[in-house]
């Protein structure tokens, strides 16, 4: 092996690079230059995203333990604009008065957690895999603690921690299991290995129950509201989309991968928990108050709907997955967007403070429009297509009373969306918000967003490109 | 480009041209050459299909265009007409271009209620010219969202509630009809989303038994289809009087020509098979509709209800499966799209004066508002089919051709349907005497004016085209007859 192997890791060492720039200029940066802080690390990332804009080809390193797939590829620059539409919406909170002093490390922590998320996608051994899940959700957790005067924060990231690592207790225990009936930890190898024998199963219970609680399906849930309420907003729009986004796909790749000799087993497990998944969390969102919490319900049903493409099993199910990733993150960050800089400038966080939103705010609320519009699945806006074409993935399979139920259950959130835009545009208020300045950053991500939500979807040829790479079982 | 996606970038341009816009007379400038250029164009695609079927032009669908959008899933932006829906887009222009002038005055938020409105034309006139299965689905659902905000914003009465339930009810058939137009699509050997290709295919019965019925309800919902109707006279009522004219006018022709595109023609074995549950369901739509009609008291839902009872006799006479009363199918909903939406507009007028929709509040407007009086009486003539008027023309082909079965179930049914046309008179009239020609019940009324110049062209319009459809039926209702001639699956 030659240290030439590390040239592979593209993504991953520009990222490191990235990091170590930023924690050097934090260091030693003086008073006057750190005022510049937030836009070179916006525009640092940026080169990153665009340096590894276009997936490369398919490569193996260090024996396998690294392979580096074109879907991958295209799954992280997926998160790379998430994430840099994330920074940019911080651009108020972080640089906020009480923030100065642990500005420096919030970047390095967030770039952190996606370096561990690069590794879960990339991993070709469960021991880097593990090291991935690891790396990921730990910086997790600093970063939902990181209002640390605020009470709920400090809950959200104990409440984090303590689930975070059960789950991770669970999925190791589960991968030491099946190092024990297999005797490899190299994807290469495991398929053979996997026949199916009881303790196999067991083994393969334990390591997906770990996934459950990263995506936060129905019944491995319940931290997500409480964490996603009690977090800083932008922090919380991370966990909801670059987190779970992460998650969903690293599911479908290992499944597929990995446990293709249990392809029904797992098809019967996912049934089930899709459709308490999309069921509960939908019966719930209904009740929120709380924005915030609203859209952690909400983001669980749409994981359920995105375990959809998981559950087909084919290559059009992970085209279709990594497209929904992709339509819900622009979708979700313009809500967050939007939340997040009136909750900043105005401190109002409840369904009701949007009352007459439109009245006072009008191009904040048509963007929270186009965002509720598009997780609820309304043409011409890009939600639409994802969902059509996760269902079709699905529905091709032959689950046809499972797309039925969640095709329903889109009936029931269409209602708890309609909630908000019926607060913005038609409820009365007698003292609305008032109208809120967002900065340039936030603006320009929410252009973005809203620019996403509707050309996306019209654009046939993100689906055929992110086609090109797909597999399945 | 084909010029029939025209209809669709004529409303997005519109759209754009919308927001762009600063003040009232911008925004009426904008919408008033759209429309007026909306409805020349369906116009002269109307001249254009019949030339091209008299000179022996025989395809099913004519000036079709297709352009690969989705390749994965066989999704074509395809577009087509054939006499159905030259019939229709010239309907949905009318109406448009008539909403856009009963709007004329609107006070609250003008502009973005002329977005919304536009957008809602985009999907109806999209839904029409779509030969596709995928797009078709899509524009159908573009025409049903903006509902929500129109009746939210700018109705009347309970209109959070009712638009609400409209809009839910609408989405749950849109919901069934998704998992069928997957299902068609998977179980035609999917090769294609176009539906005059799939209707090549033969899907087998096993699975068109249960897709027949998805379909059919899926579209029924948006057709008023008994027990799935009750969104229809809360929506209307509470909806601003241009919606409600676009609603029952346009949008719910959509169900009825969904119903007819998609579930009969592609899928005709199960329909033969299980049309007798759905012709009960339409029978019951038409006579309790009409019955439900007469003890309202308020003149939108007066409306409303009979549009139930017509548009359940449009799904009735669809269901009947033979030549004849499909082309009066098609006819009725010509001629109801045109007459519920010269009700509606009338209904607005009455209600902008008076203040008022309960008719026991109001008498003698004959005597304040003549104009708008006679109006009404022409419209209400129409409804409960007068000769000479398009409902007539469109209740007898339906009769007619419903009578041609020889069974028992068929001929009851049909005779149970028949008696519609007596209810509705008693409504109409009841409403006609006492609204218009009994004593005058409010002083205040004596005060109030009669129509002014931009609500007088609307309503002119829509009578000249009820009395034309009336008087002068045979070209269109053999346009439609060929149409229907040519793809008949049976």
């Amino acid at each position: 092996m030659g240290y030439s192997n590390f040239l592979f890791l593209k993504e991953e060492l520009s990222l490191i690079a990235m990091i170590i720039i930023l924690l050097v200029y934090d260091l030693f940066g003086s008073k006057k230059s750190l005022n510049y802080f937030h836009p070179v690390a916006c525009i640092l990332f940026l080169a990153h995203t665009l340096f590894n804009f276009f997936p490369t080809g398919s490569i193996e390193a260090f024996g396998g333990m690294y392979i580096d797939s074109p879907i991958g590829d295209v799954v992280k620059t997926i998160l790379n604009v998430g994430t840099l539409l994330i920074l940019m919406q911080t651009s108020n909170w972080i640089n906020s008065e009480n923030m100065l002093i642990r500005r420096g490390e919030f970047y390095i922590i967030l770039f952190t957690s996606l370096l561990g998320m690069y590794f879960m996608i990339s991993a070709g051994n469960f021991l880097l895999f593990f090291i991935g899940i690891e790396t990921a959700s730990i910086p997790m957790a600093l970063l939902s603690a990181y209002d640390k005067y605020k009470h709920e924060s400090a809950e959200a990231g104990a409440k984090y921690i303590l689930t975070a690592t059960f789950a991770s207790g669970l999925s190791l225990y589960g991968i030491s299991l099946i190092y024990g009936t297999v005797g490899t930890l190299y994807f290469a190898d495991l398929p053979a290995g996997i026949d199916g024998s009881p303790l196999q199963l067991m083994a393969f219970g334990f390591f997906v129950v770990g996934l459950f609680f990263k995506i936060s399906l129905v019944p491995f849930h319940q931290w997500t509201a409480d964490v996603y309420q009690g977090a800083p907003t932008s922090v919380t729009a991370y966990f909801s989309v670059i987190s779970k986004g992460a998650g969903a796909f690293v599911l479908m790749n290992i499944l597929c991968k990995i446990f293709s000799n249990l392809v029904t087993e797992w098809q019967s497990v996912l049934y089930v928990i899709i459709i308490a998944t999309i069921t509960i969390a939908n019966l719930f969102a209904i009740r929120q108050h709380n924005l915030k919490r609203f859209l952690a319900y909400s983001s669980i049903s749409q994981a359920g709907y995105i375990m959809l493409g998981v559950i087909s099993g084919s290559a059009m199910g992970m085209t279709s997955l990594v497209y929904y990733i992709l339509v819900y993150m622009v979708s979700n960050l313009a809500a967050f967007g939007v939340i997040g800089i009136i909750e900043q400038r105005t401190g109002k966080l409840t369904v009701n403070d949007y009352n007459g939103l439109y009245t006072t705010n009008p191009r904040l609320s048509f963007v929270m429009m186009l965002a509720l519009f598009s997780l609820a699945g309304i043409p011409p806006f890009a939600g639409f297509f994802s969902k059509f074409f996760i269902f079709a993935a699905a529905a091709q399979q032959g689950f046809y009373v499972l797309v039925f139920i969640a095709l329903l259950n889109t009936i029931i959130s269409l209602y708890y969306y309609l909630l908000i835009v019926k607060a913005m545009f038609i409820n009365k208020n007698d003292n609305p918000i008032e109208p809120v300045k967002s900065d340039i950053y936030t603006r320009i991500s929410l252009i973005v967003c809203s620019a996403g939500i509707i050309t996306i979807g019209l654009i046939s040829a993100i689906y055929e490109n992110i086609e090109v790479f797909s597999f399945g079982v | 480009m084909n010029f029939l996606s025209l209809f669709v970038l004529i409303p997005i341009l519109m759209l754009c041209g919308l927001i762009l816009s600063g003040n009232m007379k911008q925004i009426r400038w904008i919408c008033a050459t759209g429309a007026s250029l909306l409805l020349i164009l369906a116009t002269i695609l109307s001249v254009m299909y019949l030339g091209e079927r008299n000179a022996g032009n025989t395809a099913p669908m004519v000036f079709t265009a297709s352009s690969v959008w989705y390749a994965p899933f066989n999704i074509h932006y395809s577009v087509g007409v054939d006499g159905v829906s030259v019939s229709m887009l010239l309907l949905s222009a009318i109406i448009v271009f008539t909403g856009i002038f009963v709007s004329w005055k609107i006070e609250s938020m003008p502009k973005e209620y002329f977005m919304w409105f536009c957008l809602l034309s985009i999907g109806v006139f999209g839904f029409f010219i779509s030969t596709d299965l995928f797009t078709m689905f899509m524009y159908y659902e573009i025409a049903l969202i903006p509902m929500y905000l129109l009746i939210g914003i700018w109705g009347t009465g309970k209109k959070e509630y009712a638009a609400m339930k409209l809009t839910l009810m609408l989405m749950g058939g849109s919901a069934l009809l998704l998992i069928s137009i997957l299902g068609i699509y998977f179980s035609s050997g999917a090769s294609s989303m176009n539906i005059l290709e799939i209707a090549q295919q033969q899907i087998p019965y096993s699975l068109q038994r249960w897709f027949f019925p998805l379909t059919f309800i899926g579209f029924g919902v948006l057709g008023a289809l008994f027990p799935f109707h009750t969104w229809s006279p809360d929506g209307h009522a509470s909806a601003p009087t241009a919606v409600s004219m676009l609603h029952a006018g346009v949008l719910m022709k959509l169900g009825g020509y969904g119903c007819f595109r998609v579930a009969i023609f592609l899928m005709p074995e199960a329909a033969q098979e299980l049309s007798w549950i759905f012709l009960l369901l339409t029978g019951i739509s038409v006579v309790y509709g009409a019955y439900s009609a007469i003890v309202q008291t308020d003149l939108k839902y007066i409306n409303a209800y009979s549009s139930v009872s017509h548009c359940g006799l449009v799904l009735f006479a669809i269901l009947m499966l033979n030549q004849t009363a499909m082309t009066g199918a098609v006819m009725q909903m010509l001629s109801h799209g045109l007459m519920t939406a010269l009700f509606f507009a009338l209904i607005g007028m009455i209600y902008g004066r008076t203040h008022t929709r309960d008719i026991r509040e109001m008498g003698g407007l004959m005597k304040i508002m003549p104009f708008l009086a006679v109006c009404y009486v022409i419209a209400g003539l129409a409804s409960l089919g007068l000769p000479g008027l398009s409902g007539f023309v469109a209740e007898m082909t339906i009769f007619v051709g419903s009578f041609q079965h020889a069974d028992t179930f068929h001929r009851v049914m049909t005779i149970i349907a028949c008696t519609s046309i007596v209810i509705t008179a008693v409504y109409i009239l009841r409403v006609v005497g006492k609204l218009l020609y009994g004593n005058i019940v409010n002083e205040h009324h004596r005060k109030l004016t009669d129509a002014v110049w931009y609500e007088r062209f609307a309503v002119i319009v829509l009578i000249i085209a009820i009395a034309g459809i009336g008087l002068a039926p045979l070209w269109i209702s053999d346009m439609i007859h060929n149409s229907i001639d040519s793809l008949w699956p049976f």
